[in-house]
């Protein structure tokens, strides 16, 4: 599906605060997002560890979760977030790219779910989990 | 009865605490967000740059922004909660490096679009044990009555704090 592809791809480049977070586009499929965000020491929490802020994850769990929902197969003309629940297991290595990948699971009329895990090198080891609750915005 | 401590003493002491707990943080700065204290009381701030955008076409603030602004300003408060006592009683800061609290979790509640301008939060701690601690928070921008956003965080204290 080229066009979704595109339209994805624009999606993240245009998205100012993601652009701001270095995160880029990795794969995207029918209802699926992978969004990678490099490590930036700018993103750190705790400097005495230098592990990245969790805010940061969020933000990149998100987008990833955004991304997957507009290239569902019943995806609406654009999303917000409605709700976002993450769990945080541990702390992503320091210097380690965060990578997450979304699935949009399930999608009503009006409403999207979905749920996603970021993980850094070791990928059998996940830092976070997220899953959420997104708007379908339809065309009138 | 000892005399009163000078305001100006009080007030360096309380800056000085909570300097110590944000100036620490590369992210807090890449947000750009700020604290304005009044006693005990902090209020997050979040000002309005074109980098907090998600939806440019609305224009909205991210939601990503919004759960990371969430999330310092209940981290911060927790933190700011667990030491103000010890630092009051002791007139100073605690030695060596400041531990701040983990996130265990964290849910967001999206309540209507972050607008392009300032966003303010405040949070307050439901529960604080030795170990884990619950916390809530609310954001606003234009009216403190229409929040745009709210979230609530488990936490896991840092050892220094957990008492004895």
């Amino acid at each position: 599906m080229p066009d979704t592809t595109a339209i994805a791809r624009r999606f993240i480049a245009a998205l100012p605060h993601s652009h701001a977070l270095g995160m880029r586009l990795e794969e995207i499929g029918l209802g699926c997002a992978t969004i990678a965000m490099p490590y930036d020491p700018a993103l750190v929490g705790d400097p005495a560890t230098g592990v990245i802020h969790g805010g940061a994850v969020s933000a990149l769990m998100d987008t990833a979760c955004g991304a997957a929902v507009m290239c569902h197969a019943q995806a609406g003309i654009s999303t917000a977030t409605l709700d976002l629940r993450i769990d945080y297991m541990r702390p992503a290595t320091p210097g380690q790219t965060i990578r997450t990948r979304a699935e949009c699971h399930h999608v009503t009329r009006s409403v999207a779910f979905v749920r996603a895990v970021a993980t850094d090198d070791d990928e059998s080891r996940p830092v976070a989990m997220a899953t959420g609750a997104f708007t379908v915005e339809r065309k009138e | 009865m000892n005399p009163p401590e000078p305001l100006h003493v009080i007030k360096q002491r309380r800056e000085g605490l909570l300097r110590a707990l944000v100036e620490g943080v590369p992210y807090i700065r890449f947000l750009g967000v700020e604290f304005d204290r009044r006693g005990d009381e902090l209020t997050a701030v979040l000002p309005f740059t074109d980098s907090l955008i998600g939806n440019p076409r609305l224009p909205a603030l991210h939601g990503g922004a919004t759960a990371a602004f969430l999330e310092i300003a209940a981290m911060m408060e927790l933190a700011w909660n667990s030491l103000w006592d010890g630092v009051e009683a002791d007139g100073a800061l605690p030695d060596g490096p400041l531990r701040l609290p983990k996130t265990i979790d964290f849910t967001v509640d999206y309540l209507r679009p972050g607008l392009p301008r300032d966003a303010y939060a405040r949070a307050r701690v439901n529960r604080s044990g030795r170990r884990y601690a619950s916390v809530h928070v609310e954001a606003w921008q234009d009216n403190r009555a229409r929040l745009f956003a709210q979230a609530t965080g488990h936490f896991l204290m840092p050892p220094a704090d957990r008492k004895p």
